[in-house]
């Protein structure tokens, strides 16, 4: 029986533990300082709007620990000793192990701006982020959120839920347009704006002025212009939160420095979820992957490794969602911001101007690359098969009943989406009937 | 728009002010031969009661507080009397029960007795009371449509708010909800004014039918309201109201415009309008989609013996009842889930995706309450069949129903206890009294006996299930939260394992509420172990398995 102890209680963590505890008796401790149980991160929005209170967030009762024997251990960690096998709690107390799990998750980016530490200035990560947005909020006449990426659109929705006036600054000229092709990224720029929000495009922060109270009171973008705020939203991205592992040994880069086993360069210790950086990026992901599900897929691998399978970490097809305030997204495969010279694209958007797909498919062999779907949900199951079985874009838009997802009685738009493609291309394909026979065969 | 929902606001409130404080007013006068008729058709026996009532009663205007109470008074003083006597004249007892003396003994006195401004004036009173609540109803929810900004969800600041998140108004509410179920159930010699408010509609609809379909007119075949119109009428407003409250909150979303538009017109068609025209016409009070065992007294003799004495309509509706239970449901369930009944057809669920539907969110979804859940719902189950098995048997074998089966107990008394805890405690009381404090769906979840059976046939049986999408999960629990019948579907949906649970009334706000598309009600082809198959590894993760069990072995 080793002695597992694991740093962080987010989605890798426990996935790692839960696992562990599946396969083996092995002890298992976990240490977080944020909150006594594990708690949905995504789900922080929803408390501050009042959609639900933090004991939703928590995906397992509060007995579900004991009964599964998972030691809780609320502090942070200051030190590692790799040599002594030994962890120094902030509170003091000492915790040795035998195998290491680092879990720690991310930090909200800090660029260094005058002001970034005054009070009412805040990232959207933490527990303890939400408490001070919760705080602040309460006579907050103007917020300016710093960073158009998926937290600052969330942070921006959450403000906005309270009648706080939101003025969003975003640094690229559209919303997300490092990710999103422009179509899609032009989609959400005027969703944004039809909810009131002040979107300053092609912006960024340069200064937080203070008050005599050493709270924010405005800020001065790159245009000189100085808007007034008394809460400051820094959302733009986040990074590994691995500082307190500087002098242990253990191989850092931007994040703790895994191979594909996700260990580190020292024996028995593993580091998973957005903490985590391989050496060099799987397929097309990026080294580190600050993803809900990838945390969640490290945890899976992990606790094989730990218990005796060693297992490689092989995230399979790329997917991800998010919500732009009242519009889903979600994505399967891949298609950048700017087609690569083998690529073509096709792209097809509602006259609501709150759906549209878009598909990237390989000029010369017309195989399926990737989709963009906003406002219309997909099968996942569907695309992540299409995928390895390296369907045409013909195949695909033919077959695209079998992949909708979206509730019963949804208005179907297949036959104006193939439309569009055929009078495009010059091709006359026609839609399929979906079938569950397709549907539900495993490839 | 904020100034149209707080005039909506004030006028509701008006209505119910109005409502609720003339059960305080009004006056009662028996007239001589309403007092005769009474005797005569309770078949009271005591001399001494008839006579002090009399002399208490007839042509006296008084309150139907005062009323009540000399009837109760004058019966137990008249019990005493005869029990004091030598020889006990049993059969000149009044027997009084708190639950029954008021309904059955009181009511039908004192309803034929009003007088004054609420008699003379039922369509203006209607119309500060049903009119103005109506109205105010709507001015409070359509400015949503503005309000609420774009379509989409907005289930903004409802665990902040004290109507929503058991406050002080949660509890307010349900305090109203309670006392109106108890005077509705057992205490409706109070509420007559209230009842009045319907009269009008009542007797105009009885009109209408008979003037439309030209049925034959009797001497006295009037409709004047009873209580059970007025909880009918009641039911059929607050649904209106709160389904365009529904429209507009999922506009966005056709699933539940739809479902609330069905669920509604079978509340007002077959719950309401069917049933009051077929008494029109002289036949028997029927819902043709209340199915036993939720209708419980479907088989009791009195309604067995009713519908058999009705001629061709009355055999047809007992058969299509048998079939409606046996057949059409299981195969419905079979085809479409338990949600074809619990959340498209049926006037519980009705009201709980209507009036319940700020409530949702208040049930419990800890796995203790699960195992309650289970226990309590199939024990009712079994309760249910137990007494109409009785029922059946004493009817077929010809024995009374008050006589004395086993441990002094008579089927009567069976039926008794299952109309008391049952019928009336447990789904309504507790049902809907308790939306506030317990969530929406506490009698479809806990309770309902039909619930149970159809829940059996979804659980082993059907093509439902709600489909979990890959590994698209964050966990976020929107959908348990909103879970009305406090399933813990992030459970599930974290596993990526299909939902396929009995409860699941398929109302499909788990999926409207989930930010990443991850759920979705289902009638799919393959109904076998696909259906409720855990994975051993989400989708998404491409761990090599077969060189793991290798390795394992």
């Amino acid at each position: 029986m080793k002695n597992i102890v694991i740093i962080g209680n987010g989605i890798a963590g426990v996935t790692a533990a839960r696992h562990i505890r599946k396969k083996s008796d092995h002890k298992i401790t976990i240490i977080s300082g944020e909150t006594d149980y594990f708690f949905s991160r995504t789900a922080l929005m929803y408390v501050f709007m009042g959609h639900m209170k933090f004991e939703h967030t928590q995906p397992y009762e509060n007995w579900f620990w004991k009964k599964n024997r998972i030691e809780l251990v609320k502090a942070f960690v200051n030190k590692v000793n790799t040599e002594s096998k030994e962890l120094v709690l902030n509170n003091g107390e000492t915790l040795i192990y035998d195998d290491l799990i680092i879990a720690t998750g991310s930090k909200p980016n800090k660029f260094g701006w005058p002001g970034q530490d005054l009070k009412a200035v805040t990232g959207m990560y933490s527990k303890q982020d939400l408490d001070t947005i919760t705080e602040y909020s309460k006579d907050c006449t103007r917020a300016v959120i710093v960073g158009g990426g998926l937290i600052g659109i969330e942070m921006t929705e959450m403000l906005v839920s309270k009648n706080i006036p939101v003025t969003f600054l975003v640094r690229e000229a559209s919303f997300w347009n490092g990710v999103l092709p422009p179509g899609e990224s032009e989609m959400i720029n005027k969703h944004i704006k039809e909810h009131h929000i002040d979107l300053r495009l092609a912006t960024s922060m340069t200064e937080i002025l203070s008050d005599e109270n050493g709270r924010a009171k405005a800020i001065i973008t790159d245009k000189g212009e100085t808007i007034a705020c008394n809460l400051v939203g820094l959302t733009a991205g986040v990074s590994p939160n691995v500082d307190f592992l500087k002098d242990s040994g253990i191989e850092l880069g931007r994040g703790v420095k895994v191979n594909r086993k996700l260990e580190t360069n020292i024996p028995n210790i593993y580091a998973i979820g957005d903490c985590a950086e391989q050496h060099e990026g799987i397929g097309e992901r990026r080294p580190i992957e600050a993803v809900w599900y990838t945390g969640r897929m490290m945890g899976e691998t992990v606790a094989r490794t730990i218990c005796g399978t060693p297992s490689d970490y092989q995230p399979g097809h790329w997917f991800n969602s998010a919500k732009f305030l009242d519009i889903e997204y979600q994505t399967y495969g891949w298609i950048w911001a700017k087609p690569r010279e083998n690529e073509a694209r096709f792209y097809w958007e509602h006259k609501d101007g709150k759906k549209c797909i878009h598909i990237n498919y390989d000029k010369n062999t017309k195989a399926f690359i990737g989709i963009n779907n906003f406002g219309i949900r997909m099968r996942h199951n569907v695309f992540d098969k299409w995928l390895t079985e390296n369907r045409t874009i013909e195949y695909v838009l033919e077959h695209l009943k079998d992949a909708n997802f979206d509730p019963e009685f949804y208005v179907q738009h297949e036959r104006e989406i193939i439309q569009k493609f055929n009078t495009e291309n010059g091709t006359s394909l026609v839609a399929k009937k979906k079938s569950w026979k397709r549907i539900f065969q495993t490839s | 728009m904020k100034t149209i929902k707080n005039i909506g606001y004030v006028l509701t409130f008006l209505g119910f002010a109005f409502f609720i404080g003339s059960i305080f007013t009004g006056t009662y006068k028996v007239t001589p031969e309403a007092y005769q008729n009474w005797i005569e058709s309770k078949g009271i026996k005591s001399e001494v009661f008839i006579e002090n009532t009399k002399n208490d009663l007839v042509n006296q205007e008084m309150s139907s507080w005062q009323l009540s109470n000399i009837i109760i008074e004058n019966a137990k003083a008249s019990n005493e009397q005869i029990k004091s006597e030598k020889e006990i004249a049993w059969d000149k007892i009044i027997h009084l029960k708190w639950n029954k003396t008021s309904k059955e003994y009181i009511y039908p006195l004192i309803r034929n007795s009003a007088t004054g401004w609420f008699v003379n004036n039922t369509t203006l009173w209607f119309f500060i009371t049903f009119g103005f609540t109506i109205i105010g109803g709507l001015l409070v929810f359509l400015p949503d449509y503005k309000l609420l900004g774009p379509a989409g969800i907005k289930n903004n600041g409802i665990f902040q708010h004290s109507a929503t998140n058991r406050g002080i108004i949660g509890f307010i509410t349900a305090f109203f909800f309670i006392a109106f179920y108890f005077f509705l159930y057992f205490f409706p010699n109070y509420i007559i004014n209230p009842i009045l408010a319907v009269d009008g509609v009542s007797e105009g609809l009885n009109e209408f039918v008979k003037t439309f379909f030209n049925v034959e007119r009797k001497p006295n075949d009037g409709s004047p309201a009873s209580q059970w119109f007025l909880y009918g009428f009641m039911y059929c407003s607050v649904m209106t109201v709160f389904a365009v409250r529904m429209f507009i909150k999922y506009r966005h979303n056709k699933y539940q415009m739809i479902r609330t538009a069905v669920v509604l017109f079978f509340q007002i068609a077959f719950a309401f309008l069917i049933p009051e025209i077929l008494v029109a016409f002289n036949k028997p009070w029927f819902d043709f989609k209340n199915a036993w065992p939720l209708n419980y007294t479907f088989f009791f003799d009195w309604s067995i013996d009713g519908l058999i004495e009705s001629g061709n309509l009355g055999i047809f509706m007992f058969v299509w009842g048998i079939v409606l239970t046996l057949v059409v449901v299981p195969v419905m369930v079979y085809f479409y889930g338990k949600r074809w009944y619990c959340s498209w057809v049926c006037g519980c669920g009705g009201l709980a995706e209507t009036l319940g539907d700020p409530y949702r969110q208040l049930s419990d979804k800890s796995l203790f309450s699960w195992k309650i859940e289970r226990w309590l719902i199939h024990g009712v189950l079994l309760f249910a069949i137990v007494m109409t098995g009785l029922t059946l048997y004493l009817y077929l074998a010809e024995i009374p129903s008050w006589k004395e089966v086993a441990f002094g107990i008579s089927g009567y008394d069976i039926q008794t206890w299952y109309g008391f805890f049952i019928g009336s405690i447990f789904a309504g009381v507790i049902g809907t009294g308790f939306y506030p404090i317990l969530g929406n769906r506490t009698w479809c979840r806990f309770g309902c006996p039909l619930a149970a059976y159809l829940g059996l046939v979804q659980r082993f049986k059907s093509r439902f299930r709600i489909t979990t999408n890959g590994g698209q999960c964050i966990s976020c629990g929107n959908c348990s939260t909103y879970c009305e019948q406090g399933i813990d579907v992030r459970s599930y949906a974290q596993k990526g394992q299909n939902i396929v649970r009995s409860s699941c009334v398929g109302c499909g706000i788990c999926s409207a509420v989930c930010p990443r598309g991850v759920l979705k009600l289902e009638n799919g082809e393959d109904t076998g172990s696909s259906r409720t198959e855990i994975k051993e590894v989400l989708l998404g993760n491409d761990i090599d398995l077969l060189s793991m069990t290798k390795k394992n072995d």
